[in-house]
This record gives C-alpha cells, sequence and structure tokens, in this order.
C-alpha cells in the first residue's frame, strides 16, 4: 500500500515541475503500463465500479474491474492512487467548430463556414489548428475529444474526430471524414417579420416552395453521388465522390433539423438512400421519439443551457429535452453547439450535469457525452468507454466531473499519453497572482 | 344670443352660396340650387335622438331643418324614404388620407448594416437639428383629394376625416376634411386639428434616433428647447417656433399598444399636456392603467382573423398571446365603455375600410352598446377634432354630411344606400329596386315549364330553377341583374347538356312578367318567359339571435403564457429547517428556519415559531437570498442601445421596462429577483440605468426597484469604435478618441452646470448634460462597459482628472491585469465567470478574473449580459469554485450580496437578515452545483415561481389553448374569415453588444405589411 502512494506522489511533483511553462508540448506516447486504484470509475456505459482499478499499457486499455476482489503486481507498473476520486472516459465534444476559429469576432481566424451550397468535398480535419489556445482549456474540463465539424451550405463537408493533444491535425485524427454534414431546408415557421426570419431566407420566392426546391435540390444530388459512386466514372466529380463513404456505410450522416416535420422529412429521405442519419439539433425530436426510436436515430441535441424555443414552452424545456428523450428509449448525444460553440465546449461537463437534474441518472448522462457520441461517429469500438482494449483516453477528477462544484482534472491520459493540463487561463492566473502576491 | 347665431349662420351660407369660390370655371357656371326634402325617416339626430317619421331639409352644403310635420317649401326635391333611416355620416379621426406616401425607403431601407452616418438634419430651411421634429408640418398644405380613397371610406359610411400625416415624431398639424370630390378649398372642415406625435422615427435620415427611450428623450428635450426659445435670441428655429404655437391645438399621439399609452402619458404628466392617444386595441389587457392615463383614445377595430388550425402541427405555434388575443381584442371597445373611457373608432388598421361593419357588430355581439358605437364614431371624434359645430349630429346649421339606410346602422344586412357628403349624393347601394323576389313559372323553348326561384338581398340576389315532370331536377343557378335586365345562368346537365343562359327583361310590374332570349352554349336557341307564381313571403322580422354569450377565458397578467389571472399575493410563510445562505457573520447554517412576513424577512435562525405563517418543510433544501444579475438586458423594448451618438446620457432604461417579458418568468425560475437593466454599449456614454424588481405580472412603473440610486451605462473599446463596421464615420473610431469623448463630456457637463448657478441665466436645460451632472455631483453612478487594461487605466485618469467617481467596471475581463488600481479607487467588478474568444478584445479574458480581484480586495459580482445564462447564475458563481477554488460561501455572494452592494441596494436585498426585502429562493440541493433546481422563488414575500405550481398552470394553459383552438375550429365552419397560423415572432433578445436600428426595422416591417408593436 505504502508502496504506490509514494509513487504516487512522485508522478504529482514532476507534473507540477514539468508543465509550468509557456509552451505546452503534446505528451510522449505511454511507455509503462499505469495502474489506477481505488477511483470510482464510471466506465461510460452505464456502470460505476465504486472501488475500481483501472490498467492501460501501450495506450490500450488492459484491466477494469472491482479494486476490493482482484489481485495483482504493481511492480511493473506505475501505480496511481485514486482514493475517492473518479475516472471517467474522456468527454466527446460532438459537431464543433473548434480550432477553426480562434476569435469568433476577426475574421481572419474564422475557418468553419465556406461558400457555395453542395459542399459535400470540404473537409474541416485539415484547417483543425492544434495550437489554437482553446483545445488546452477543454482538455483541462476532461474533454479529450472533439467532432470538427464544418458549417455553411446546404451539404456543409465532412468532419473529423481529433484528439485534442497533437503536434498536427495528422496526428490528431483518430477518424478522418467520420461524418457528412447536413443543414436540413427548414419549413417555414413564422412569416417573418420584425426579429422574426426574415434575415433568414433572402430573395422573394414563398418560402414554402424554396424549401421544397432546396429539398429537390439535396435529392438530386444524392440521386447523382449515388449513381456516382456506383458506377465507374470517366470525368472527376470532387463533390460527387466525396459521397461515396455515405452509401458504403464507410461515413456517418448527421442531418440538422429542428422542427418535427424537418425531423421526419429529413429521417425518411436518408432512409430512401439507405442510411441512418444523425439528427442534430433536433428541437421538437420530442414530440416524434416513437420515430425517433423505431428508425434507431441518435439524436445530438443542442446545449441544454438554452431558452425554450417557443414563449410557450416549459420554462425548463431545454433542461429536460434530454430525458424526454432518453426516457422515450431514443438515444442521446448532448452537444454544446451554440454560436460560439468551440470556446463554450469546456462546459460540455455540466450541461451533461443539468440533463442528469432535470431527469436522467448521471451515468446516462455521461453516456450522452462519451460512449453515445462515440457511436454516433462511428468510434465506440476503440474509444468512449472505459472497456478493455479500448485507448486508455480518460482522466482522474477529485469530484463529480459533470459538476463545476466537483469537477477537477487532476490526471488525464489520451490514448494512453499522460498530457499537459496546463493551459493559457492558468498560467495568465499564475502570472498575476504573483503579481500582487496571492494564492 | 342663440336667434343671433341662427341668423349669422344663415347669412353666411346665403354668402356662401354666391360668392361660392375663387377658382373660375372652363364653361358655362352650372350653380344648381341643391334643395332636397326627405321624408317619412326615422332621422338619427345623434346618439341620443332619434325622429321618426321625420323630414330633413337641406339647401346646397347645409342642413336647413329636421324635424317632423315640416311644410315643405316650394322648388324642394321630394325623397320619400319611408321606413328607412337617416344617419349623420362617421367621422374618422385618425387617417392618412389624401396624404402623399412618404418615401420610407429612404430610412428603412438600410435597416441595419451599411446604413450612411446623418449624424443632423439636411432639410433646408431653418429646421429643427433632427428631421423627426418636424411640427412645421401641416396637412393643409400638402393635402389632396384622393377619390379612390375617399370612394371606400364613403362607402362604408364615411362623411369626414382627419388627415394626418404620420411621419416623424413631431408631425406637424393635421385637418379635418370632408370626403366630398370637388376640390381641396371646399372639404376642409378645419385646416389646423391638432398637433400630432409619435414615437416614430419616421423617414427622417438621421441616425439618431434609433430606439423608443432616444426618441422619448428626444420628445422631452424638444419639449424643454421650445420652453427655453421663447426666451432667447441667439438663435431662429421655425421647427420650435411652430411647436410652441401648436401647444394650444389638441394633441394626438399615435402609440403602439398599451404600454406605449402609459409611456405617453408619463411624457403628458412631465410637461403638463393631455394627448388623445391613438393605440392599437390591446387596452382590455391592462383597462384600468389605460383609464388611470384620464386619456381618451382613439382606437382600431382591426380585430384578428381567426386562425386556420386544420394542422395540428401549424396550430401547434400559436401562442397563448395570439389565441387569446384572437378571442378577447373583440371586447376592447366594450371594456372602455365599461371603464368610462372616452374613446372614438378608427378604421385605421383595417385591410379595407368595408371591414369596419362587420368588425362593429363583432365588437358590440362583446359588449359595446350600439349607443356608444355611434357616438364613438359622430360625436367623440367631432369633439376631438374641433368640428362639432359641423359635422357629427344632424342639425340645422351643420353640413349636409348624412347617410341613409335601410335599418339600424348596427344591424347585420343593413344596407347604407346613400351617402351624402356637402349635400352632394354618393349613391352607395340603388334605393328603388324592383323587389323580384318571388316564385315564377318560366317557359323555355326547348326546355319546357320550370320553376324559377329568387330570394337573397337587394330586392333579389340569389336564384334557384327546378325543371318539372320527365326530367326533374333542381339546381342553383347565377342571376346577376344590372336594372331591370337579368341574366340567369344554369345547367339542367341533360336536355339539353351544356350551360344555358337566359338573358331578359322585365315587362311587367302587376304581375312581375319576364321577356327574353335563350341561349345553349351561347348559341341562341330561342325564347323565354316567366311570370310571377307567388310573392316572396315576408320574414318575420326576427331579432338578430341573441349571439350566446359565449365563455371567454380569463385575462391573465402579464398577458402571455405563464400569466396568472390572479395576481400572487404577499405571504407570511416560515420556511422550516433547511440549509441556509445567510450570507451574514452567521454563514452557513444547517437545519435552519427563515421567516418571511409583510414582505420583509422577519427572522433568521433555528426553531423559530410560526405563529400564524404557513409553514414550508423545507428539509434537505439550501434557502439563500435572490440572485442579482448586475447586468442584465430582458425586459426591455424598442432597442437597448441609442447608438446615434457618441453621447446619449439622456436616454433613460425607465422609460421601455417592459413587463411582458418572458424572460422574467424564466430567470425567477433560475432564482433571480432583481437585475439592473442596462443600456448596450454600442457608444460610450450610454444610458441611465433601471434597476428591477421581477414581479411577474406588475406593471411597468411597478416592476421598478424603489428608493434605488440612479446607474448610468459607459463603455469602452471595440463597441464604441464601430470595430465591426466596415465604415465608420461617428467618432470616435479608436481608443484614442474614447478618451476624449469622455473628456469632452464632462468639460461641458462642469461648465453647465456652473452657468446654471448664475441667476437669470437662460440656460438651455439639456438632458444629457444633467445626466453627467448628476455623476458629477456622486448622485448618479457609472457601470463601465469595458475589456483591456489600457483603456481601463484611461478611464481612471479621466475620472481622477475631471473629478467623477467610477463605481462599477462590467464585464472587466483583463481586470485581473489592473487589479491593483481598482482596489485603490474603490471600484467594483462585475464580470463573467469564464467567457472569452468572441472577441479581439477577451483573447486574453480568464476564468480566474474573477477570483483574482476577489482576493484583491475588489467588491466582484458574476453577472449574465445574457437572457439564458441569468437563469443559471447560482451555476456561474460555482465556477468559481472550479476556476480558482473559491470557498463556496464566497462564491455565493458574488451573485447575491457582491451586486446588491456595487448597486447600493445591499441594506435591503442579498443578504438573509432580519428587516431585508423577502426575496428568498429555496433550491433542491447546493445552489452552486449544477444539480441545483429553484424550487421556489419570493420577491417581496410573494411567491412569483413555485416549481409544483408552475406544473399546474402549463396543464391549464394547455387546456385553455385547446378550448380556444376548437373554438376556432367551430368559427371556421360557421364562415369566419382566416389567416394561416404562423408562430408569433421571436422576441428579440438582446445583450450589450447588440445594435440595431429599432426605427428603421419597424418602418421596413410596416412596409411589408407585417405588424408587430413589440
Amino acid at each position: 500500500m505504502n508502496k504506490y502512494i509514494s509513487i504516487a506522489i512522485a508522478l504529482f511533483a514532476s507534473v507540477s515541475i514539468a508543465y509550468g511553462q509557456a509552451n505546452i508540448s503534446p505528451a510522449k506516447a505511454q511507455s509503462e503500463k499505469i495502474i489506477i486504484m481505488g477511483a470510482t470509475v464510471h466506465t461510460g456505459d452505464g456502470k460505476v465500479i465504486p472501488n475500481g482499478y483501472v490498467i492501460f499499457e501501450k495506450g490500450k486499455i488492459t484491466g477494469v474491474g472491482d479494486a476490493t476482489v482482484v489481485k495483482f503486481a504493481l511492480t511493473d507498473a506505475k501505480v496511481i492512487t485514486a482514493n475517492g476520486k473518479h475516472i471517467y472516459p474522456g468527454f466527446i465534444s460532438p459537431v464543433t467548430e473548434l480550432g477553426l476559429v480562434e476569435i469568433e469576432s476577426v475574421k481572419a481566424t474564422i475557418d468553419h463556414s465556406e461558400l457555395g451550397d453542395m459542399n459535400a468535398h470540404i473537409r474541416a480535419l485539415i484547417a483543425y489548428n492544434t495550437d489554437s489556445k482553446i483545445p488546452a482549456t477543454l482538455r483541462s474540463n476532461g474533454i479529450l475529444m472533439a467532432q470538427i465539424t464544418p458549417q455553411g451550405g446546404t451539404i456543409s463537408g465532412s468532419s473529423s474526430v481529433v484528439q485534442l493533444d497533437a503536434w498536427n491535425w495528422e496526428d490528431a485524427a483518430i477518424k478522418k471524414e467520420d461524418a457528412m454534414h447536413i443543414s436540413w431546408p427548414a419549413s417555414p415557421r413564422g412569416r417573418g417579420g420584425f426579429g422574426g426570419l426574415r434575415g433568414m431566407t433572402p430573395g422573394g420566392a414563398d418560402p414554402n416552395e424554396r424549401t421544397q426546391n432546396a429539398i429537390a435540390d439535396l435529392n438530386t444530388f444524392f440521386n447523382e453521388a449515388k449513381i456516382y459512386a456506383e458506377t465507374k466514372q470517366t470525368v472527376t466529380n470532387a463533390r460527387l465522390a466525396a459521397m461515396k463513404g455515405l452509401f458504403n456505410g464507410s461515413q456517418k450522416l448527421f442531418i440538422a433539423a429542428d422542427s418535427q416535420k424537418d425531423i421526419i422529412a429529413a429521417v425518411n429521405f436518408a432512409k430512401n438512400f439507405g442510411i441512418t442519419p444523425v439528427i442534430v439539433g433536433g428541437d421538437e425530436a420530442y414530440l416524434v421519439t416513437d420515430f425517433l426510436k423505431a428508425n434507431n436515430i441518435i439524436v445530438v441535441v443542442k446545449t441544454p443551457h438554452s431558452l425554450p424555443t417557443n414563449v410557450d414552452d416549459d420554462v425548463n424545456m431545454p433542461y429536460k429535452n434530454v430525458a424526454k428523450l432518453h426516457n422515450a428509449g431514443v438515444t442521446v448525444v448532448i452537444s454544446y453547439a451554440s454560436s460560439d460553440g468551440f470556446w463554450r465546449q469546456r462546459s460540455l461537463p455540466f450541461v451533461a450535469g443539468t440533463a442528469s437534474a432535470w431527469g436522467i441518472s448521471k451515468e446516462e448522462a455521461l453516456k450522452a457525452i462519451t460512449l453515445n457520441a462515440a457511436k454516433a461517429m462511428g468510434i465506440d469500438k476503440t474509444t468512449g468507454s472505459i472497456e478493455i482494449g479500448k485507448d486508455a483516453t480518460l482522466f482522474i477528477s477529485a469530484g463529480d466531473a459533470l459538476d463545476m462544484i466537483g469537477n477537477k482534472v487532476e490526471q488525464a491520459f489520451i490514448q494512453g499519453r499522460n498530457i499537459n493540463l496546463d493551459n493559457l487561463h492558468k498560467q495568465l492566473d499564475k502570472k498575476f497572482s504573483d503579481k500582487y502576491g496571492i494564492k | 344670443m342663440k336667434k343671433i347665431l341662427l341668423t349669422l349662420t344663415l347669412v353666411f351660407s346665403t354668402a356662401f352660396l354666391f360668392a361660392q369660390q375663387t377658382y373660375p370655371v372652363n364653361g358655362s357656371y352650372d350653380v344648381r340650387p341643391g334643395l332636397y326634402a326627405f321624408t317619412n325617416a326615422n332621422i338619427v339626430v345623434n346618439a341620443n335622438q332619434t325622429i321618426s317619421n321625420g323630414v330633413l331639409l337641406i339647401k346646397d352644403k347645409t342642413i336647413q331643418s329636421v324635424g317632423t310635420g315640416t311644410t315643405i317649401p316650394k322648388g324642394y326635391v321630394v325623397i320619400d324614404l319611408k321606413g328607412k333611416y337617416i344617419y349623420p355620416s362617421l367621422i374618422d379621426a385618425f387617417t392618412g388620407y389624401g396624404i402623399p406616401e412618404a418615401p420610407r425607403g429612404a430610412a428603412a431601407g438600410f435597416a441595419g448594416f451599411g446604413r450612411p452616418f446623418v449624424f443632423t438634419s439636411t432639410k433646408k430651411g431653418a429646421y429643427s437639428w433632427n428631421e423627426s421634429i418636424r411640427p412645421e408640418t401641416e396637412v393643409r398644405s400638402i393635402f389632396t383629394i384622393d377619390n379612390k380613397k375617399a370612394d371606400d371610406m364613403r362607402k362604408a359610411g364615411f362623411g369626414s376625416v382627419n388627415a394626418i400625416n404620420r411621419d416623424g415624431i413631431a408631425r406637424g398639424t393635421s385637418a379635418a376634411v370632408t370626403l366630398g370630390d370637388s376640390r381641396e378649398n371646399e372639404v376642409m372642415l378645419n385646416d389646423q386639428t391638432a398637433a400630432n406625435y409619435s414615437f416614430n422615427r419616421g423617414t427622417s435620415t438621421n441616425n439618431y434616433p434609433s430606439s423608443l427611450m432616444g426618441s422619448i428623450s428626444l420628445l422631452r428635450q424638444t419639449y424643454l428647447d421650445a420652453a427655453w426659445y421663447k426666451g432667447q435670441k441667439e438663435e431662429y428655429n421655425i421647427s420650435l417656433e411652430q411647436f410652441n404655437k401648436q401647444q394650444s391645438l389638441p394633441q394626438i399621439f399615435e402609440a403602439d399598444g398599451w404600454a406605449n399609452i402609459l409611456r405617453v402619458d408619463r411624457i403628458a404628466k412631465e410637461f403638463g399636456k393631455q394627448f388623445i392617444i391613438k393605440s392599437t386595441g390591446d387596452e382590455y389587457q391592462r383597462i384600468d392603467a389605460v383609464k388611470a392615463t384620464g386619456a381618451s383614445l382613439i382606437i382600431p377595430i382591426n380585430f384578428p382573423k381567426a386562425f386556420d388550425v386544420e394542422d395540428p402541427i401549424e396550430a401547434g405555434n400559436l401562442s397563448l398571446t395570439q389565441l387569446k388575443g384572437w378571442e378577447l381584442a373583440p371586447t376592447n371597445p366594450g371594456v372602455l365603455e365599461k371603464a368610462g373611457v372616452k374613446f372614438a373608432l378608427t378604421t385605421f388598421g383595417l385591410d379595407a375600410p368595408r371591414d369596419f361593419w362587420a368588425n362593429i357588430q363583432q365588437a358590440i355581439a362583446n359588449g359595446l352598446t350600439e349607443k356608444q358605437a355611434l357616438i364613438a364614431v359622430t360625436e367623440t371624434p367631432a369633439a376631438m377634432l374641433g368640428i362639432s359645430d359641423k359635422v357629427g349630429s344632424l342639425e340645422k346649421g351643420k353640413v349636409a354630411n348624412f347617410l341613409i339606410t335601410s335599418d339600424n346602422i348596427f344591424k347585420t344586412g343593413n344596407i347604407i344606400f346613400e351617402n351624402w357628403v356637402q349635400g352632394k349624393r354618393f349613391v352607395v347601394n340603388k334605393m328603388d329596386v324592383t323587389d323580384l323576389r318571388g316564385t315564377y313559372s318560366l317557359n323555355i323553348d326547348g326546355i319546357g315549364a320550370t320553376t324559377l326561384k329568387i330570394t337573397g338581398t337587394g330586392g333579389g340576389s340569389i336564384a334557384a330553377i327546378e325543371r318539372l315532370g320527365a326530367d326533374s331536377v333542381k339546381t342553383n343557378a347565377t342571376f346577376t341583374r344590372n336594372g331591370d335586365w337579368v341574366t340567369i345562368t344554369f345547367n339542367l346537365k341533360k336536355n339539353p347538356s351544356g350551360d344555358i343562359r337566359l338573358s331578359g327583361y322585365l315587362t311587367g310590374n302587376s304581375p312581375l312578367a319576364f321577356n327574353g332570349s335563350v341561349f345553349v352554349n351561347s348559341n341562341a336557341t330561342g325564347n323565354w318567359s316567366g311570370s310571377l307564381k307567388e310573392a316572396a313571403k315576408e320574414m318575420p322580422k326576427r331579432d338578430e339571435p341573441a349571439k350566446p354569450n359565449a365563455t371567454k377565458g380569463p385575462l391573465v397578467y402579464p398577458f402571455i403564457a405563464f400569466g396568472n389571472s390572479t395576481l400572487p399575493e404577499q405571504e407570511t410563510v416560515l420556511l422550516k429547517n433547511a440549509t441556509v445562505w445567510t450570507n451574514e457573520k452567521e454563514g452557513i447554517l444547517q437545519n435552519a428556519d427563515v421567516l418571511l412576513e409583510g414582505g420583509k424577512i422577519k427572522a433568521v435562525g433555528k426553531n423559530l415559531s410560526a405563529g400564524t405563517a404557513k409553514v414550508i418543510d423545507a428539509t434537505g433544501k439550501h434557502i439563500t437570498a435572490g440572485i442579482i444579475d448586475e447586468h442584465s438586458h430582458i425586459a426591455g423594448t424598442g432597442g437597448i442601445n441609442e447608438g446615434g451618438q457618441s453621447n446619449s446620457a439622456e436616454v433613460r432604461i425607465g422609460d421601455i421596462i417592459n413587463s411582458e417579458d418572458i424572460n422574467i418568468y424564466r430567470q425567477l425560475a433560475g432564482g433571480v429577483t432583481s437585475s439592473q437593466i442596462l443600456h448596450g454599449s454600442a457608444n460610450s456614454i450610454g444610458g441611465q440605468s433601471q434597476l428591477i424588481k421581477l414581479r411577474w405580472g406588475k406593471l411597468p412603473e411597478e416592476l421598478k426597484f424603489a428608493g434605488a440610486d440612479g446607474f448610468i451605462k459607459f463603455a469602452l473599446g471595440e463597441n464604441v469604435k464601430q470595430s465591426s463596421s466596415q465604415t465608420n464615420s461617428r467618432f470616435p473610431s479608436t481608443r484614442m478618441g474614447v478618451e476624449q469623448v469622455f473628456v469632452d463630456a464632462f468639460t461641458r457637463a462642469r461648465e453647465y452646470e456652473n452657468a446654471l448657478k448664475v441667476k437669470g441665466n437662460n440656460v438651455r436645460r439639456d438632458l444629457e448634460l444633467d445626466a453627467l451632472v448628476e455623476i458629477l455631483n456622486n448622485k448618479r453612478f457609472i457601470t463601465c462597459h469595458s475589456y483591456v487594461q489600457s483603456e481601463i487605466n484611461m478611464l481612471i485618469h479621466v475620472a481622477d482628472s475631471l473629478g467623477f467617481k467610477i463605481n462599477t467596471f462590467t464585464h472587466i475581463l483583463e481586470g485581473y491585469k489592473v487589479a491593483d488600481k481598482m482596489k485603490a479607487h474603490g471600484i467594483s467588478a462585475s464580470t463573467f465567470s469564464d467567457w472569452w474568444a468572441y472577441k479581439m478584445e477577451v483573447q486574453e479574458a480568464i476564468p480566474y478574473n474573477g477570483k483574482i480581484m476577489h482576493n484583491v480586495g475588489i467588491t466582484t459580482a458574476f453577472n449574465s449580459d445574457d437572457a439564458e445564462m441569468a437563469r443559471r447564475l447560482n451555476q456561474e458563481a460555482g465556477k468559481s469554485v472550479l476556476y480558482g477554488g473559491l470557498s463556496e460561501e464566497e462564491a455565493l455572494k458574488l451573485v447575491t450580496i457582491n451586486p446588491a452592494k456595487i448597486l447600493h441596494i445591499d441594506n435591503k436585498v442579498g443578504s438573509l437578515k432580519a428587516g431585508k426585502d423577502a426575496d428568498v429562493v429555496v433550491w433542491s440541493a447546493n445552489p452552486l452545483s449544477i444539480y441545483a433546481k429553484a424550487e421556489k422563488t419570493f420577491v417581496d414575500g410573494i411567491s412569483y415561481w413555485d416549481i409544483d405550481r408552475d406544473a399546474q398552470v402549463q396543464v391549464a394553459q394547455k387546456n385553455e389553448k385547446a378550448r380556444i383552438i376548437q373554438k376556432l375550429v367551430e368559427s371556421k365552419s360557421a364562415g369566419a374569415r382566416t389567416q394561416r397560423p404562423t408562430a408569433q415572432v421571436a422576441p428579440r433578445l438582446y445583450h450589450c453588444e447588440f445594435e440595431e436600428d429599432y426605427w428603421a426595422e419597424i418602418n421596413k416591417t410596416e412596409m411589408e405589411g407585417v405588424h408587430n408593436h413589440e
């Protein structure tokens, strides 16, 4: 017992010395086996092991279980004692422009929306800036992976899933081009007017007709893309070629749709092409849960920290939304998509906490930012939960990581690499606290 | 005396006849005597007097006599009106009749970005600096007769109108005219009926005012300028001169909605005015407050059309406000009558004047009396416009403006036959048509014996054909009639197949008989004849079935979802056995009680005795003081920024408080009890702040936090230098210029203050400088939006050098870099927990900012500036535990007692202490935790939020909506005109970065025909 406590202390000391510098380097590959003992292990698939252990080696989890009933040698490994603490799988931030924008109001730093309408060939990954100051502020709250997603147009292009401790986008990538993203042409709700939708529907045509035309265009594009994928081509079309993965199942289809009519239309559209889509946004998904459940649709909800869509809605509707869907049997992923959804991702754990406060268990809420997210992105075979054989992407928090008064990430590992938890904010804090001589 | 007057009138009218006009005639003069006698009529002299079997004599344009048993002198054309009615023709006190459409494009087309910056008036001549102050505009000089519109109005029964140039804030004088078709010189009834006003900037190209509060301030300043103008010799100003002259006229104010009626009334009280207010017909929602203004109103009756709710999903988009508004709007005139408010009715806002009758009948079915209805379109508008001596009733000497109708004018089925304007006849519906109604035997070549039945109104308008015998068939026919000619079209399917058209004319009256030609598929095939077999049976006159007094839902306050039909009351409550966060030296008490009584906290402690109090078991709960949001932009209307100038110290958020904002309720659900509503950050010196309590359901004035110090918003950095604009031409454009805005403003304020102190000086009162003088004298306090350390340091130096204090830096995301300086100057900080990266000046904003400032000893608060985040300020405070390790007790203070201190209200709110206001929240868990829910929120001891009651309200309002939707279904089956249900336009959410040109958007919207007043 004494032995591994002292090892752990030594480890902490080295962390604080090594990391107090301006440059934050990505961590080196895991060189030795690590065993974390005594913590409450939240596996991410709904289970909790109150006094558990996790073992990982060469970046992969090799053991997880109840620490009170197993015995094994601690000599060939680094042992971290985490009694009273919590272990979580790394949180996954879905549908985010993280790394595609640095300062929201400065155009030169914005790389998330391309011109054009059918931008299937656009790839977010290559613009993902690993040197952005923002990912480090997410890691320190437990967000270790993100789905970097383009915006704009009807078809926005492909996202990729990255881990947040990398030298460049190439080694950041966990799954390249995991999903194609579509903004479903929304059926008009209001007739516009002051403060209404006027700005969103330019042109003089009837909004209904405009929507129908946009859907028809999308349908044509999909039809052509499908044939393009199935037959040999003499002329290359990058847009159509980029759609191939959707038809052979190697790429997911994410469709943003909010109203119940649009959600049903979007799902039926995809099914026509043999695709099971993921619905993003889904404000009114709770009104069509039977349909979603019957079609095995995963819904990526907007942040529960939103205002209700309508004046008449339950004032706590966005808080309860996840529970309404989950309790009706729909698989839910929680996102922090909003107008400034990049830096705010660091609060992703807390919006999951909110979902729990308003109707689901903490473990289900956790699942919505780990395993469910991994499923939606098609990476659940390798990550998203603490299971043997999966990536050792996980972290230790002193308290309940879904609560701001509990979240305190002490150590985090991405594919077994013990990453640096420092960031710009901690550095500035230190600089000025030192100036005033305060703690 | 009376005799003399009458004589004078006669002499005048005689003289009028001979010296009619200055206009020469191209051709022979055609002057007719214009002598008419209308006999045997029911003459409605006015709403109180009807003469049966009366005689009306008119001579040219004037009524000569009204009475019974009148001997008709020779030379009169006699019109027998047996059984018919004569009414004074109607008057509309609020129209744009005869005024050229203002080219609003200039102001509206540039809504939003790219609008050129026009600081002062570009109008030629010695007028006001601001183009929206245009009292020099006179309708009498720009009015032209518009025969098309006049015809529409005449057909609806109107004989005269007030013509208003609806453009600008001070709009100049209106004129009352008849709807005659002669010449501008002849239709004028009163060339200056009233001075007109509104809050809408109109076509003015000036940037200022860009908001409702800016308009209110400009009007207020104009009253002061006009008063100053009288006693000065420095300036010649046509606008101010006219403004002063017009103060003796009636004052008409166009204000949309009851909340604006209250705003107008506040100006009226401030400057000793009484306005006639043209509103929008929602007064029933707050009738007591409207009545209390004492203002007379001009109200429209453009009630919402029924929503088409066939598609339940679309129907689901309808809000409680829309549904209840549809149900209750028609009660408005009746409600006003019952309350004793004097009002005129206007056609303004109707799709077409002809809709007036259907709607007025709806109003009558909903409580308006016929008598009051008549008064509201005759006597009242006449009196408002100063034309009672000419129109509004049928009396000797008045203008011969009257209607001839078939029946009581308010009765369904009444027909307006003729509308006489200034003694000239305009036929609306032909009076003497032969009544063709009845059953006829027809003989049609090639078809045989058939029966024709003519029914309907106006002597026959509907026809049906029945063939007897072998190919017996019954069908409806199309029936058209032009004088004595008729055309009847029908189709018998076979023998012959094809359309059959009977074209013919009346050949005899007794019995009625026709002759004519037959066409089958447009080929002439022979002749037809017919004769009356049986006259239509006179339907026994039955009174209109009394419309079932259909149940209506109650009013709710505010008039939106979650409004209460009865306001919750102050309670005496003992909250028992909770964890109590006192924010006092007692710290956090376990198993303690809080007693609320008379709106105050009576006691905090263990084992308090309940007495008469209602006991609420709060075991396992946490109790805190209500959350105070130091930086909020909810509950405002008409724009939260007045960005038209760099200094708008004169504008007041207090002028534009909106009590109907759903965010008040949503934030109560997050434990917020008080909010400082701030002007935005579009300019260096913004506007005066308003502290409110979230008293859901009360009136705007009742939300205000009584006895609190006044604050004002300042701003620095990117917003005030208009960084997001490519073409900024408003000074300043750099942080360097921002400094000089403050130096200049406070230097001028000091000089102004000194000038005011000199006796006998006619110093122009300047509301902008008044506010700055208050700051210099520590009577108003600064909340300054700020980000980077350089600008923070700058303002501290400017304040030191010009002798004013900075109370609060808000946002202050680099406060951690200058915390020592702020501490030394006693400046407080109100910041965000963890915002950054949204703009250049927050690239070094850190979540440890609050902690550092707090630890340096600055009074530090976390605020929202965001309607969503304000609902979770407790959890934002919790983030200070994560980022910086504050103790939980200190963390909670960031959103309770600390903002109270910053706002100088810590003697009233912010902690749980006997004697303080009972603004208290009961939480389900540790309030800093993400798992905490506000279960009860008390303001002044009144439970405005209760999570259980909310659940009941949701069910009740769902049922209420279902009830009204069912009523809509029935209404549609009964043939009501419908509109497609469209989701109510979401209220705009303001945060301080948000800049808009409210008036440009409103005017653009109005041009597009979409009306939305909030």
